[in-house]
């Protein structure tokens, strides 16, 4: 009879997981207002194309560094265009690249990390000192070289990122593969004879999904740092696309007297950067895995 | 103990060793070199052929390579090609000033990141830790970029207290260079304290549930003896190896906060050497900030090892 019980706590459907975690997340408020600001920016990434009232490039001499008014409601900036539309088509292209970079980073990330912490020996150690290789060149000038060697179109900044923010989960799917390596049913399912596939298919990354993921979604938000930083230094996407980085150091020579063009991308950027954050670490909570003793690698 | 620390140090050279070779296959599959960029139309012919020669680009890549890392080991790291001066001396300046900006930062930061952490662990949940734990996930969250970018509107622009863009040659005294540094150190200080702020309290909040603690409580040791004397000391320890790779990490963020200021230190020159194509010094710029990463590292590594007794015996926490 009890048996049965824990039984059936085991087979709950994944629908009913998923709103059991999001009931949790939502319980505590930093939880709630992380995941409504990035629920809200997910939307407004959807339906922004539709509801922006101007053209993104359009560009007006005659309306060049306008003050908010009822026609443009964040000003215009140097080159006539209206800060709205841009701010909010500036999300879709963040949005998109790093939502995609995030599943890249977390699928070669996390199969390489429980590869290594499962088979362990020689190929564990070399592949672990080229991670740590890579862990040691500063973020920045690796995402520079890769991006001035392969330039900065969509389908390069998507895999750069997602190699480059990957090689930080190797090493978390690792040590969480080495946790439950040691645990009774490996060793009974090596004794009935699975292959190291079904091993790691059926029973390790049921028991490291959710350090992986969460992982993860903290990426997606030094991700999106990483890339914002890139577009504003002008190594990221290429103008007149609206993304916020550009945006910023567009506007940011004009700001003394026209703060509104760099305001709006400002909170854009940054309202999304806090919503991911709050959410992830909600998320992790969630879960019960404590990441706050973790450094930002 | 002392196998340990050989090993330590051994690995750390090997990990600079693949991070020479990831930079310069890196830096040699990039379209275009520079003679190229250099010569830019005359780039053909004769003169190329004398360019190539002039910067011994002519050998073939692996004798390049070996030559380059024999001399950089002695801290040559060659010509930079769009000065035409020695690297040695392009970076020397440069070096010195992102050493004032970062240990500033660090200095500033420390303390107050260690006080913070306390006060919000000790006060968990209550005002005081609602607080200061939503000012440090604003300050931990936002872009460095932004928060120059407002610190320069706001204190710069709108109050005009401070200069917003350093604008000094690079070989300036350290007494010129203190007004045009605070709001640069302000931007990254900023971070890296809220970082770490966050560490110290989980860490607090750790040791302070232990078992130990309670009994401490139990035998009626007073609160602020117990938490000097019991929980700092062990709470610390752990926080450090964070730290480390918190102040590591910063190092990119230290390269856009440098250029937002304008200021001459490493991390514009990263900017400017990858624009201009200028590869010996991108090479060697990526191993000087990877040895940096690797020997604070090895010192926070190091330190946990000396002050904790309980970890010599153990293999080091990686």
């Amino acid at each position: 009879m009890k048996l049965d019980n824990i039984y059936k706590e085991e087979k709950k459907s994944t629908y009913a997981k998923l709103s059991e975690i999001i009931i949790t997340m939502t319980s505590r408020p930093s939880g709630l207002i992380g995941l409504s600001i990035l629920v809200f920016h997910i939307i407004l990434a959807f339906i922004s194309p539709y509801i922006a009232p101007h053209d993104f490039k359009a560009i007006d001499p005659t309306l060049m560094l306008q003050a908010p008014s009822a026609e443009y409601w964040f000003g215009t900036d140097d080159l006539g265009r209206d800060v709205f539309t841009r701010t909010i088509l500036g999300g879709r292209t963040a949005l998109t690249i790093t939502f995609f970079g995030s599943l890249i980073a977390l699928l070669w990330g996390g199969l390489l990390g429980i590869f290594c912490g499962l088979v362990g020996g020689k190929i564990d150690d070399v592949v672990m000192r080229i991670v740590d290789a890579f862990l040691s060149i500063p973020w920045i000038l690796a995402m520079l070289l890769i991006v001035s060697l392969l330039g900065t179109s969509t389908e390069v900044l998507i895999p750069a990122l997602g190699f480059f923010y990957g090689k930080g989960i190797v090493r978390v799917a690792r040590a969480a593969t080495h946790d439950v390596i040691a645990k009774d049913f490996i060793v009974s399912a090596r004794a009935r004879g699975h292959s190291n596939f079904s091993i790691i298919w059926n029973e390790i990354i049921p028991n490291v999904r959710d350090a992986i993921l969460v992982e993860g979604a903290m990426r997606w938000s030094w991700m999106l740092l990483g890339f914002s930083s890139l577009s504003f230094l002008g190594f990221g996407v290429s103008p007149p696309t609206p993304d916020w980085g550009l945006m910023i150091s567009n506007a940011r020579g004009l700001m003394s007297f026209a703060y509104w063009a760099v305001i709006a991308p400002i909170v854009g950027l940054s309202s999304l950067i806090i919503g991911i954050n709050l959410t992830a670490d909600a998320f992790a909570k969630a879960l019960g895995i404590d990441r706050s003793t973790k450094a930002p690698v | 103990m002392l196998f340990l620390i050989i090993k330590r140090i051994l690995l750390g050279f090997i990990t600079l060793f693949i991070v020479s070779i990831i930079t310069f296959v890196g830096t040699e599959v990039l379209p275009g070199d520079a003679c190229t960029t250099y010569l830019e139309r005359q780039a053909f012919g004769e003169q190329l052929e004398a360019c190539y020669r002039r910067l011994g680009l002519n050998v073939p890549a692996y004798e390049r390579y070996v030559s380059w890392a024999l001399n950089a080991i002695q801290g040559d790291f060659g010509y930079s090609l769009s000065g035409e001066m020695p690297i040695k001396d392009v970076l020397g300046p440069r070096i010195k000033n992102s050493l004032v900006l970062a240990s500033a930062a660090i200095f500033i930061g420390i303390p107050i990141a260690l006080i913070l952490g306390i006060i919000t662990a000790l006060w968990r949940d209550k005002l005081p830790d609602v607080a200061i734990s939503t000012v440090t996930i604003f300050a931990m969250t936002i872009p460095e970029f932004i928060s120059a970018t407002l610190l320069i509107l706001i204190i710069a622009i709108w109050l005009e207290w401070l200069p917003g863009i350093v604008i000094v040659p690079t070989d300036v005294s350290f007494l010129e260079l203190l007004p045009n540094i605070i709001l640069p150190v302000v931007a990254i200080a900023m971070i890296m304290t809220a970082h770490m702020a966050r560490m110290v309290r989980s860490s607090v909040i750790q040791v302070m549930a232990s078992e130990y603690v309670q009994m401490a409580i139990l035998k009626g040791v007073p609160y602020w003896k117990m938490v000097f004397k019991h929980v700092l000391p062990n709470a610390l320890l752990p926080a450090i190896n964070v730290v480390a790779l918190t102040i590591a990490w910063l190092l990119g963020g230290v390269v856009v906060t440098e250029v937002v200021f304008n200021y001459p230190g490493l991390g514009r020159l990263v900017i400017e050497s990858i624009s201009n194509r200028d590869l010996p010094t991108v090479q060697a710029l990526a191993i000087i900030l990877a040895s940096i990463y690797v020997s604070i590292n090895l010192l926070a590594d190091l330190l946990t090892l000396m002050l904790n007794p309980r970890l010599k015996t153990l293999q080091i926490r990686k």
